[in-house]
């Protein structure tokens, strides 16, 4: 079946930049947009995350999948500022981001959501939506005051936040309060919201979580069409026909650290990966020691 | 029992001085608690600071009283910055904690022995408002004559400030009805719900809750203004937490998140109270006996007065907890 699939044109010059790297944890990719180097995070006693080298590449939508407890949340929590590593550093389009504050990722292009979806339940969602928008000129009091200053700028920010609801098929909900949304909608939302930034990097936590299986074609769908956009898309997931189906390279952590990395068909073979998931001796008997 | 005199004084309630500088203050309450989701305890210590700037140019500074509308603003805004810096970017509680406990130390200080020469001491400072009243007599308003229509009358002391403080109400509601259309106010009420998401969206949050704490705590200071303007005198225990507790029963009678519940609000509460006391007043005079134990004494009414708008508080937030004007569907929604 996947022999016959066709690629988008983004699809098919990711896959065959990556078809290049080794197949090794760290591996080095033509053209990275994000690079971390040996960013460790320790709570208390416990190593969260310590990823000794990672880069992914341009244009693709790169997975990063592994069990739970592995440090994929925290790594997404380090990349953006929202938590600080004991060690570490990483760039992001060529600029160093250590000493980058959480809340100036998104004006530089790198925008995340979360594992527990956070539409804003009491604004309406084209108030959602607009909120996204980076560099308003109102967001300043001083100009809030006087809506000749911000008006033109909102009329634009919200034909940019109807045509995305159009995309998102949500266009019907546009002034219903984002808490009447269904779960579904939520995540439908809140990655719309965050494409209102402008992003060059999409690193969506869990996007299928609680998503039922008609809603998650359409999910998929549409991160296919991030990339085919020109964005870069790194998605933390566990649903593993999805990791599949739509990426164009899987990082897998485990412990903290990656464990290995490649194409979507190399990991599924590969027995790091298999051990990690479901235990050294799976497929053992259980009564062998006796 | 003259029920013409209570219901008069009732509608003077609402209107009245009292109602003022709470509906002032509550409209700064508003900005930070209604819409920016901060709890600040402490809006007595703001109001504190804007009655003590004026106080202080005739006590301590000897300028002119004007002096001290600016002064007391820049002495809120310390304030908030003070408050703000070691708290903002902690969980709402902690700056709960760190408000009450600011306004606090602020009464102590202004009403302390050791600072005397500064603020006047528990005894505060008196008669400095003439330059106020004067502009009054200037376009006209007689002092002692009375003013208005029944039951709306006033003496032209009490008018004078009436028209001032119903000017500043209407500017500062105005103000922050226009801001909280904007996109600054789509920001805070966006942090409000959820800070983390906001800030991965690009918002400096820290920044945008400390302009809601100051801009809501230099609101609070124009209520102290008015307050002191109108006695013509500043008390330390004028600005004590249980007004800023009033002043929060207000707002939620009135309802939060909106300009009009903030208006509204203290007039209802300052209407209910004269009611209520005025009433138990009327009782008191010919109280009602069985056996050797009178039912109410005129001595019981204050407390007894505050231990139902206390009930009142609590029904409302049972039965109607988004206020008379709020919208029942912005609060209906529990969050995550």
């Amino acid at each position: 079946m996947d022999a016959e699939r066709t690629y988008s044109e983004h699809a098919s010059r990711a896959r065959a930049a990556l078809d290049t790297c080794e197949r090794v944890p760290g591996s080095v990719k033509p053209d990275p947009i994000l690079v971390a180097d040996s960013v460790r995070r320790e709570f208390g006693g416990i190593v969260a995350v310590d990823v000794a080298h990672l880069e992914v590449q341009r244009g693709s939508i790169t997975a990063l999948i592994g069990p739970n407890g592995a440090g994929k949340t925290t790594f997404f929590n380090l990349m953006t500022s929202f938590d600080t590593p004991n060690t570490g550093t990483w760039n992001f389009d060529g600029r160093s981001m250590e000493k980058v504050q959480s809340h100036r990722t998104a004006a530089m292009g790198m925008v995340r959501t979360f594992q527990l979806t956070k539409s804003l339940t009491k604004l309406s969602v084209i108030e959602n939506m607009r909120l996204g928008a980076t560099g308003q000129v109102g967001e300043k009091w001083w100009n809030g005051l006087f809506g000749a200053r911000w008006r033109a700028q909102e009329a634009d920010i919200t034909e940019r936040a109807e045509s995305l609801l159009a995309r998102f098929n949500l266009a019907h909900m546009r002034d219903e309060y984002a808490g009447s949304l269904s779960g579904g909608q939520r995540k439908l939302l809140e990655m719309a919201r965050a494409l209102m930034t402008n992003p060059t990097l999409v690193m969506l936590d869990e996007p299928m979580a609680g998503v039922n299986p008609a809603l998650k074609q359409s999910l998929n769908a549409h991160i296919r069409d991030l990339r085919d956009q020109g964005m870069t898309v790194l998605f933390v997931e566990h649903d593993m026909d999805m990791v599949h189906d739509i990426s164009d390279w899987v990082v897998v952590m485990a412990e903290g650290r990656i464990i290995a990395e490649g194409t979507p068909d190399d990991i599924s073979k590969n027995p790091a990966v298999i051990d990690a998931y479901l235990g050294a001796h799976q497929g053992q008997s259980l009564l062998e020691d006796e | 029992m003259d029920w013409t005199l209570i219901i008069e004084n009732s509608l003077k309630g609402m209107v009245g001085v009292n109602a003022v500088y709470f509906a002032v203050a509550a409209i700064g309450m508003n900005v930070q608690y209604g819409y920016t989701g901060l709890l600040n305890f402490g809006q007595a210590g703001f109001m504190a600071c804007g009655a003590y700037g004026l106080g202080m140019t005739a006590h301590y500074f000897d300028i002119p009283m004007w002096w001290g509308i600016p002064l007391g603003v820049l002495f809120s805004v310390l304030l908030g910055l003070l408050m703000g810096i070691p708290t903002l970017r902690l969980r709402a509680d902690y700056l709960a904690i760190v408000t009450i406990a600011a306004a606090e130390i602020i009464r102590l200080i202004v009403r302390s022995v050791k600072f005397k020469t500064y603020f006047g001491g528990s005894d505060g400072i008196n008669n400095f408002s003439e330059p106020f009243r004067e502009i009054g007599t200037d376009i006209g308003i007689q002092q002692s004559a009375e003013y208005g229509f029944w039951p709306f009358t006033f003496t032209g002391r009490e008018l004078w400030t009436l028209v001032i403080g119903w000017l500043v109400v209407a500017l500062f509601g105005f103000l922050v009805y226009q801001l909280m259309k904007s996109p600054w106010g789509r920001v805070l009420k966006a942090i409000r719900e959820d800070e983390d998401a906001v800030r991965s969206l690009g918002k400096n949050v820290y920044s945008y809750k400390m302009q809601s704490l100051i801009l809501g705590g230099v609101i609070g200071t124009f209520s102290g203004m008015i307050f002191a303007l109108d006695r013509g005198s500043v008390q330390p225990d004028n600005y004590s937490r249980d007004v800023t507790f009033y002043i929060l029963t207000a707002l939620v009678l009135g309802g939060v998140a909106k300009v009009t519940g903030s208006i509204i609000g203290p007039m209802l509460f300052w209407g209910l109270f004269t009611f209520i006391d005025n009433f138990m007043r009327q009782i008191a005079e010919d109280p009602i006996k069985v056996g050797n134990f009178t039912i109410l004494q005129s001595t019981q009414v204050g407390q007894l007065n505050y231990m139902l708008i206390g009930l009142a508080l609590i029904l409302l937030m049972v039965f109607r907890p988004q206020g008379l004007v709020g919208n029942r569907k912005e609060m209906a929604f529990d969050g995550r």
